[in-house]
């Protein structure tokens, strides 16, 4: 963890240009070897599910927003749905500790979380998932090793490097991941954690969704390195770019992550290219980009129907996914019901959790 | 020419120290950079370096001599040429003689404004404290070191991390020991990145642990300021009471010695505007260590405001196996029925040297010591407004929107028909902490403007 007293640490590394790749590439090597994971038919359907569930899902929410609804801040996960999903499903539930952003709901729900109470806390009622008191951007479930919905950018990254740390310290074998996008990853904050996280060999993965635009501005513009992936190569921290945009690919990445990680190697640091086809936010016109670019994304590049398509080749009838999209569709329309029905929060609810303990 | 040594001040704050050995003798030959003594303060042992080239003539103050003042000539060197004997007429006393005299004011050393806040009068025993109990003098670094000391026993989640905490043994000295007691997975020496260190310990106390994050000054916590309000503060409340942030941010805070004005500021009132956060910030040792006790076991956050200036001073502290104070709870330090004087920090040590001053005039102050500033114990404050009807505030820091002007709103609000007199404020002055030692003594509180302001709301 710390450093070994009186200067025992690890020898400085050579500054010959043999060490230039160390293992920095190593990982890349063997996603690059097999890029793509071998789901069963069962396991690319439960994939297709969570994806599709996290669509239906975002869409209702901006429906819900639209009117009224949903207020403040509302960040929509359509078009990065394989990320969280590829990601969670190669994670030890109950071990592995998970930290995002704001754009928060679809790794809730690729956690299994129950979409009736994330989508009763946007609607701010007090069956929500922080009985209204946090809203779209602050949700936890420390149940689910779920530690947030931040809403400061690039602070979920320390935080995240934090639960690894208790992860190291407790010896009880988990992994942290911290999901922050293209965006966040020009914070200092970030690199201040990367420097630790490698330096105690920390048990993380940073997951950076680059969907292109950190709220208006296009990664060209913000960042003097687009390739996020060498963003950890000052602090010797292995790299990995990966398609956001192939659910199985992603699990494949994330596999090849979590081995390197669980086996006490320090962090690993994965790029994961993905798109979002709404705004920014709720309240976003996009106006920094065309619809033509957006449409192209969605018709060629589209998760889910890149993954109903190989369901389709693997032999599964149209009637079964269409079975599957009636129940998402079903499990959303009743998570609304219950947000819109629940009741908002009492008066007294506001002077509780302030403090946990009364002085 | 013999050349006087003195005793060199190796910090800001020191006052003297122990002159721990001698690495020459008498007619040694010295140059430039040879090492002469080590000389051991509070914080640290230095070692001290002859400055010219000579032949080592008396040594005059012998090693192992403890309470050495800065200044005290302690041997002296011959230049070249000189004969290495001892100079016959022993110039030790000659030296005393000059020293009483006043000072030239162009060699004089000018006094820095951080003596004023110097006291010797004593808080009246803690009534908390059983009756009986044995007491012990320490430092509050001790207690301090101790109340980690004894919590990381006690419960293996705790552990500290910070700037120089591990093997440098504390930048002043407040984590002296704990590397040797508990080791490096629990005494973690931190890179200088107080964002990143502070977001790390935030997350590990939502992940279940207990952290003791040190900031060597409250002044570098302005970089991680984010993380103790956005991240620690707000997330109990953010989670509807799921997710809990049982983490300790502790340091000095204040000002110190002529450190200017970076270095320099108090910020209990920022952190005390914080729901969510408890800030604690204690005067004597019994109190830093009760309340830190208390602090590392709370399921909140807390900012444990400590004082540079004060971590050398002893006081009485209980010898209790298990001494934890209450959070929230302000301590009469001084009985007084004609005026009530409210403070934390370093400012009770000038508050209770006024009232002791005030005494002489025939004026009794109370005097109460915040100790937590938030959750702020109103109620004690009123008490005391009650029984006196006059008041003013103390404080070690900027005037505006500082704890004195939340006490004069509880004042205003709940104690109105008690008040005899308008509630005064004695802070520093609105103005960054200047360097000058001139400057920084106006700028700072001292005790005669404390007992101007008592003699004010008592129409004296």
């Amino acid at each position: 963890m710390a450093k070994t007293p009186r200067g025992t640490a690890k020898a400085a590394p050579p500054q010959n240009s043999e060490d230039e790749d160390f293992a920095l590439h190593s990982l890349q090597e063997q996603l690059e070897a097999d890029r793509r994971y071998a789901a069963t038919k069962d396991e690319l359907l439960t994939f297709y599910e969570q994806m599709l569930q996290i669509r239906r899902f975002e869409e209702k929410a901006g429906q819900l927003y639209g009117l009224g609804l949903i207020g403040g801040f509302c960040h929509l996960y359509i078009g990065q749905e394989a990320v969280a999903v590829g990601l969670q499903s190669a994670l030890e539930s109950g071990k592995d500790s998970v930290i995002t952003g704001y754009r928060d709901h679809g790794h809730m729900l690729a956690y299994g979380i129950d979409p009736k109470v994330i989508m009763a806390e946007l609607t701010g009622r007090h069956s929500g998932i922080s009985k209204g008191k946090g809203g779209s951007m602050h949700m936890f479930s420390v149940e689910h090793k779920f530690y947030g919905g931040h809403g400061i950018v690039g602070a979920q990254v320390p935080l995240g490097s934090g639960l690894a740390f208790a992860h190291k310290y407790r010896k009880d074998g988990g992994v942290a991941v911290a999901y922050f996008g293209d965006g966040a990853a020009n914070q200092g904050q970030v690199y201040e954690a990367f420097n630790m996280a490698a330096l105690w060999q920390l048990p993380i993965i940073f997951v950076i969704e680059n969907n292109q635009y950190a709220m208006g501005t296009a990664v060209t513009r913000s960042s003097a390195e687009t390739h996020f992936h060498r963003r950890g190569t000052a602090f010797r921290i292995p790299g990995m770019q990966v398609d956001g945009m192939d659910v199985l690919e992603v699990r494949q990445a994330a596999q090849i992550a979590l081995a390197h990680v669980r086996g006490g190697n320090g962090p690993v640091l994965m790029e994961l290219n993905t798109y979002r086809y709404r705004g920014h936010s709720m309240s976003d016109p996009a106006k920094y980009r065309s619809r033509e670019e957006v449409q192209g994304v969605r018709e060629k590049r589209d998760p889910i129907d890149h993954a109903r398509a190989e369901l389709l080749e693997l032999g599964v009838a149209e009637a079964d996914l269409k079975a599957i999209d009636k129940r998402v569709r079903a499990q959303v329309a009743e998570a609304a019901d219950f947000a819109e029905s629940s009741p908002e929060p009492e008066l007294p609810e506001l002077y509780t959790d302030v403090l946990v303990e009364r002085y | 020419m013999a050349i006087e040594l003195k005793m060199p001040a190796l910090s800001p704050t020191m006052e003297e120290g122990k002159l721990a050995k001698w690495l020459v003798k008498e007619g040694d030959e010295v140059s430039s950079g040879d090492i002469l003594a080590e000389i051991e303060t509070d914080k640290a042992t230095m070692e001290f370096e002859a400055v010219d080239e000579g032949t080592v003539g008396k040594i005059l103050i012998a090693e192992g001599t403890e309470g050495v003042k800065v200044g005290t000539v302690i041997a002296m060197l011959n230049g070249d040429g000189e004969a290495a004997a001892p100079a016959v007429e022993a110039p030790a006393q000659a030296d005393k003689a000059e020293e009483s005299e006043a000072p030239k004011a162009d060699k004089a050393a000018p006094e820095t404004g951080t003596t004023q806040l110097a006291a010797k009068a004593e808080p009246a025993r803690d009534p908390e404290i059983p009756h009986g109990t044995n007491m012990k003098t320490s430092t509050v670094r001790e207690a301090l070191r101790d109340a980690m000391a004894e919590e990381m026993r006690r419960d293996d989640r705790v552990f500290v991390m910070g700037e120089e905490v591990a093997q440098y043994q504390g930048a002043y000295k407040v984590t002296q020991g704990l590397l040797d007691e508990f080791g490096p997975e629990r005494v973690i020496d931190t890179p200088i990145t107080e964002y990143g260190f502070a977001g790390i310990g935030t997350g590990a106390a939502m992940g279940g642990l207990r952290p003791i994050v040190e900031f060597m000054t409250f002044n570098f916590a302005m970089q991680a300021i984010d993380h103790i309000i956005n991240s620690a503060a707000k997330t109990n409340y953010m989670s509807g009471g799921q997710m809990r942030c049982p983490v300790v941010f502790r340091g000095p805070n204040g000002a110190a010695s002529r450190v200017g004005a970076q270095h320099s500021q108090n910020f209990g009132p920022w952190y005390a505007s914080v729901p969510g956060l408890v800030v604690i910030a204690p005067y004597d040792a019994s109190d830093a260590k009760g309340l830190l006790k208390a602090a590392i076991r709370s399921e909140d956050p807390v900012v444990f405001l400590e004082n540079e200036l004060v971590y050398g001073r002893s006081f009485e502290l209980p010898e209790l196996d298990d001494h934890v104070l209450p959070i929230g709870k302000a301590r009469t330090v001084r009985e007084g029925k004609d005026v009530t004087i409210v403070s934390y920090s370093i400012g009770i040590g000038l508050a209770l040297e006024a009232a002791e001053t005030l005494a002489g005039e025939g004026i009794e102050a109370e005097v109460i010591d915040l100790r937590t500033l938030r959750p702020l114990d109103k109620q004690a404050v009123l008490d005391s407004l009650a029984k006196t009807n006059r008041l003013i505030v103390v404080e070690e820091g900027f005037p505006v929107c500082s704890i004195a002007s939340e006490i004069i709103a509880i004042c205003m609000e709940e104690g109105f028909d008690n008040l005899d007199a308008p509630v005064l404020r004695v802070c520093n002055e609105d103005v960054p902490l200047p360097y000058a030692a001139k400057l920084e003594k106006a700028a700072l509180i001292d005790v005669p403007r404390v007992i101007e302001a008592v003699k004010k709301v008592c129409y004296r």
